[in-house]
């Protein structure tokens, strides 16, 4: 193997890794902020407003990990640094 | 495939740069100037109504809109809500129609760049200690980062540059993905499938303005609440 199918085939697994790996950890976490913002409603509807929004945003910020994993994940597979380099290299 | 809207380059004059960008940023300026224009033209003040005359239809629809925010600032800034409002509520509605932009086929929402994005975070940024120094004052305001200990003095200031770019990737990463999602989906099986989708993609825009919004009312909160434990 030259070192551009190296540099492609590493780029492409680490993708596939950071979108797997990023998502399940928000997921879960998510998951769980959910079930506990339902037990609440359950039990007190009228709080309905300051739950749902303390749940949206407590929702944003776990989500943001899952995020930061996706722009990684893009930016090795659409606007990799290193790969760009080395098509500039070959390429000439 | 273009990951920004950035990408697309419409003039260039030396260093400056004309791309898809900034002219959706100005057609959402435009649009949101305009219909602000054409909806207050006409207003009907509470003493035409008891005289019989008719209310616009569109005038229902802001003053729905501004109630509704009113609303949730007074919820999340208490006292502050009157003052912090306008800012808040432009914030929302810029990037809840950049989405809804962004959704027409032939265009791009221009949160989908990340320059954009980082803007708007910037505005939140520059907020946050300037409304903090005119409610308590330049020294009080100061002070507030050395809670608890001078030791935290670095954490609290990397907290607040890592919340700014948290709000700008977050919005960015969330507009960027629903564009990725639909071109990869039209490329794999066009037609019918990638309406659904797009659907999706209305509610998630939606949620995603009210999201920043929020955060930044209750980044600004958290700025005074801190100050007035003193």
């Amino acid at each position: 193997m030259d070192s551009l199918t190296i540099i492609a085939a590493s780029s492409i697994i680490a993708a596939g890794l950071a979108i797997g790996l990023g998502a399940i950890g928000p997921g879960i976490g998510e998951g769980h902020a959910l079930g506990r913002a339902l037990n609440s409603l359950a039990q007190q509807p009228d709080e309905a407003g300051t739950i749902t929004r303390t749940l949206f945003v407590g929702m944003a910020m776990v989500e943001s990990t899952a995020i930061y994993a996706f722009v990684v994940t893009m930016i090795l597979l659409f606007a990799n640094p290193y790969w760009n380099y080395f098509l500039s290299k070959v390429g000439g | 495939m273009e990951i920004t809207p950035d990408m697309a380059v419409y003039w260039r004059f030396g260093p400056a740069v004309l791309n898809r960008t900034i002219v959706l940023t100005w057609l959402v300026m435009v649009l949101l100037v305009g219909a602000s224009w054409l909806v207050t033209r006409r207003m009907v003040a509470h003493g035409d109504i008891l005289a019989g005359v008719r209310v616009p239809r569109w005038q229902t629809v802001l003053e729905a809109t501004v109630l509704a925010a009113l609303g949730q600032a007074r919820e999340i800034l208490n006292a502050d809500a009157g003052r912090l409002m306008p800012f808040l509520t432009t914030l929302f509605l810029f990037i809840a129609v950049s989405n809804l932009v962004g959704s027409i086929p032939g265009f791009d929402a221009p949160t989908g760049s990340l320059s954009t994005t980082v803007a708007l975070a910037l505005c939140v940024f520059v907020l946050v200690p300037a409304h903090g120094i005119m409610r308590v004052g330049f020294r009080a305001y100061l002070r507030n980062y050395l809670q608890p200990t001078a030791l935290m003095l670095p954490l609290n200031v990397f907290a607040e540059l890592s919340r700014t770019m948290a709000l700008a990737v977050r919005l960015f990463g969330n507009v960027m993905s629903g564009r990725m999602m639909g071109a990869i989906l039209l490329v794999i099986a066009p037609l019918f499938v990638p309406v659904p989708m797009l659907a999706l993609g209305l509610l998630l825009g939606m949620v995603q303005a009210y999201i920043f919004a929020v955060l930044a009312a209750v980044y600004i909160a958290a700025g005074i609440e801190t100050e007035s434990q003193h």
